[in-house]
C-alpha cells in the first residue's frame, strides 16, 4: 500500500504585503491524522500561512496543494473539507448557541434535519448542551471558544486550522480544548494550529515548526527539537562572576537571562555538583530543558511588536 | 478568492444564506427596528404635511401633503439602504468579523458582498411597506398604483445600497464615513425634487441634480406610482436607475474583494 499523500504540501510557499515579504519561500508537508504546529513570535507569518491554506489569501510565490488542489483554483471544493477556528471570536452575538450553529451550517448548504441533528451532538461533544438557548454575549471566554470550535465541526472537516485556539483561556479551559483536539485526532482528523504557548505546542503537536521574520527555523517532532536544540535540562544559576568564570572554565554551554544563568547540559548533576564544590554559587537548581527554551534561543530575547 | 472577472462576480445560490443571516438577525431585533418606519412617517406627515403645508397650500395643483408623500418613501428607499451597507456592513466586516467568519465556509466574498446588498434592499423593501401602509392610513397615496412602489422599493434600495458598498469598501474608518453621509446624502434629501420641484432651481443645477443624484429619479418614479400620474420622463429615470444599480453592484463587490483579498 502506498502512503497517503500529505494533506498540505508548500514549496517555496511567498507571500509578500508590498515589498516585504510576510511569509518568505517556506516548505512543509502536513500528514494525514497529524497534528501540526506552527510556532513564532508575532510577525513571523504564521497566520498569513494559515490564510493562505484557509483559501482567502493569494500566494506571491512558490507552489501550495491542499487535499492536492490549488486553493486559489477550487477554493470551494477545499473549504468544503476545512474547518477554521480564527483568533478572533466572530461568533454572532444576537444568535444563541444553537442559532450561531444553525446559521453557519447554512453557508456550507447542510440541510437544517442534518443541521440540526449535527449540532446536538456538536455542543455536547464541546460540553455547551446547557448552554444551548442562551445568547453569546452571556458566554464566558472559555465557552466561546468551545463554541468556535464546534462552529468549525458543522461540515464534519478532514482538516481543522485554528489559529491560536486557547488564546486568553483559563488552564481548565485550555485543558479541555486540548483534550477535544486529541479526539478528533484520534478519529482521524487531521490538525494545524498556530500558538504562542510552547507547552501547548509541545503537548498537542507530532510535528511543529518555528517561525521568525517569513522563514523556517526549525522543524520536527517537539522532543527531538529540545533534544537537539537545548539539551535534554537545564542547569540555572545566579550570574556571580564566580560563576560565569568556572563555566567558561568548564567550557559549558550557557546564557545568561537577566539575574539568572541558564547552562544547557545533558549532565546537569555533574554541573550543579561542580558549580557547587568549585564556584560558590548560591543557589542552584535543575529543570528538564523545553521548547521554550529552543523557542527562546533561536528567536531571541528582543520584543516583538 | 479567485479574482474572476469584474463582469461576472463568482455568485451561487448561496448567496441568500449570507441574506438569510442578517434577516435573522432583523427579526431577532424587531423592536428596534420596526419603530422608525412606524413613527417617522407620521412625524413628517404631521410637521411637513400638514403643518408647512398649511402656508404652501398646492404645488403644480396637488395638495403639499400628497406632494411629499412618495418623497418620504423615496427617503426611506434611500436611506434604509445606504444606512445598512455603510456602518451596518462595516461594523460586520471590521468590528464582529463577520465576513471572515464566512468566507471561512464555501462562500466567496462575491457572494457575501452580494448578500449584504440583497440584503439592504430587502430592508428598504420592509421599510418601504410599512410606511406605505401609513401613508394608505393618512390617505395621501393613491391605490392600486402606489402599491407597485413595494417592488420598487427593492430596485432602489439595491441601488443605495450598493453606492453605500463602494463608500464602505473605500473608508479608512467608521468615523470618515460621516462623509457621504454629510456631503452626498443630506444634500440629495433636500435637493431631489423632495419638498419642492427642481423647476425653481437654475437649469443647471437641475441638470445636475438629474445627472447626478440617484434619488431625483427615484422621486420621480415614486410620485409617479402614488399620484398615478406618468410622463414619459419615467422611462428616463427607470433606465438611469436599472444602468446605475448594475454598475455600482458591480463595483461594490470589486471595491469590497480589493479591500479584502490581501
Amino acid at each position: 500500500m502506498s502512503p497517503r499523500p500529505p494533506v498540505i504540501s508548500a514549496r517555496n510557499l511567498t507571500k509578500y504585503y508590498g515589498t516585504e515579504p510576510a511569509v518568505n519561500s517556506i516548505s512543509f508537508d502536513v500528514e494525514p491524522g497529524t497534528i501540526f504546529g506552527f510556532l513564532g513570535p508575532n510577525g513571523a507569518g504564521k497566520t498569513t500561512t494559515m490564510r493562505m491554506i484557509q483559501c482567502v489569501s493569494p500566494r506571491s510565490g512558490g507552489s501550495l496543494s491542499v487535499y492536492g488542489m490549488d486553493p486559489e483554483v477550487r477554493p470551494r471544493a477545499i473549504k468544503q473539507w476545512l474547518g477554521v477556528v480564527p483568533q478572533e471570536t466572530n461568533l454572532d452575538p444576537e444568535f444563541t448557541c444553537r442559532e450561531n450553529l444553525l446559521v453557519y451550517s447554512r453557508y456550507f448548504g447542510i440541510a437544517k434535519r442534518e443541521a440540526e441533528r449535527r449540532i446536538e451532538e456538536l455542543l455536547a461533544f464541546v460540553q455547551l448542551t446547557e448552554k444551548r438557548d442562551v445568547r453569546i454575549e452571556q458566554l464566558s471566554g472559555g465557552m466561546k471558544r468551545r463554541l468556535l470550535l464546534a462552529r468549525a465541526l458543522v461540515n464534519n472537516p478532514q482538516l481543522l486550522i485554528l489559529d491560536e485556539p486557547t488564546i486568553g483561556l483559563d488552564p481548565q479551559a485550555r485543558h479541555l480544548i486540548w483534550e477535544k483536539l486529541r479526539e478528533l485526532q484520534s478519529e482521524g482528523n487531521t490538525i494545524v494550529l498556530t500558538t504562542h504557548y510552547l507547552e501547548e505546542a509541545e503537548r498537542l503537536c507530532d510535528n511543529l515548526l518555528i517561525m521568525d521574520g517569513g522563514s523556517i527555523l526549525v522543524e520536527g517532532a517537539p522532543d527531538a527539537l529540545v533534544k537537539e536544540h537545548a539539551g535534554t535540562e537545564i542547569v540555572e544559576a545566579e550570574p556571580t562572576p564566580e560563576v560565569i568564570a568556572c563555566l567558561d572554565a568548564m567550557g559549558a554551554d550557557y546564557e545568561v537571562i537577566g539575574d539568572m544563568v541558564e547552562v544547557m547540559t545533558e549532565q546537569s548533576r555533574e554541573v550543579a555538583r561542580r558549580l557547587f564544590e568549585e564556584c560558590n554559587p548560591g543557589r542552584v537548581s535543575t529543570r528538564r530543558a523545553t521548547l521554550e527554551d529552543v523557542f527562546l534561543r533561536l528567536t531571541g530575547r528582543k520584543l516583538r511588536d | 478568492m479567485r479574482p474572476g472577472s469584474f463582469l461576472t462576480p463568482d455568485i451561487s445560490r448561496a448567496v441568500w444564506t449570507v441574506w438569510r443571516r442578517n434577516r435573522d438577525v432583523f427579526f431577532k431585533t424587531y423592536r428596534v427596528n420596526f419603530l422608525p418606519p412606524l413613527l417617522e412617517p407620521v412625524l413628517y406627515l404631521v410637521a411637513l404635511g400638514i403643518g408647512l403645508g398649511s402656508f404652501v397650500g398646492e404645488i403644480d395643483g396637488i395638495m403639499y401633503i400628497r406632494y411629499i408623500a412618495p418623497a418620504l418613501l423615496a427617503i426611506s428607499t434611500m436611506n434604509t439602504a445606504f444606512f445598512e451597507c455603510t456602518y451596518g456592513s462595516f461594523v460586520r466586516m471590521y468590528y464582529m468579523k463577520t465576513f471572515d467568519a464566512m468566507v471561512a465556509t464555501p462562500l466567496t466574498i462575491d457572494e457575501v458582498i452580494a448578500g449584504e446588498l440583497l440584503w439592504g434592499a430587502t430592508r428598504s423593501f420592509i421599510y418601504v411597506s410599512i410606511m406605505l401602509l401609513i401613508l394608505l392610513v393618512f390617505g395621501v397615496v393613491d391605490i392600486p398604483a402606489s402599491l407597485l412602489v413595494i417592488p420598487f422599493s427593492f430596485a432602489g434600495g439595491l441601488l443605495f445600497a450598493s453606492i453605500g458598498m463602494c463608500f464602505t469598501a473605500l473608508t479608512p474608518g467608521i468615523d470618515e464615513l460621516n462623509y457621504p453621509s454629510f456631503l452626498f446624502i443630506t444634500p440629495m434629501f433636500l435637493f431631489s425634487g423632495t419638498f419642492f420641484p427642481l423647476s425653481v432651481l437654475p437649469d443647471t443645477v437641475r441638470y445636475l441634480a438629474l445627472a447626478l443624484l440617484p434619488l431625483t429619479h427615484v422621486v420621480t418614479v415614486t410620485r409617479s406610482l402614488t399620484l398615478t400620474h406618468f410622463s414619459p420622463f419615467i422611462f428616463v429615470s427607470l433606465g438611469w436607475i436599472v444602468l446605475a444599480t448594475a454598475v455600482f453592484f458591480l463595483l461594490a463587490i470589486h471595491l469590497m474583494k480589493k479591500r479584502l483579498v490581501t
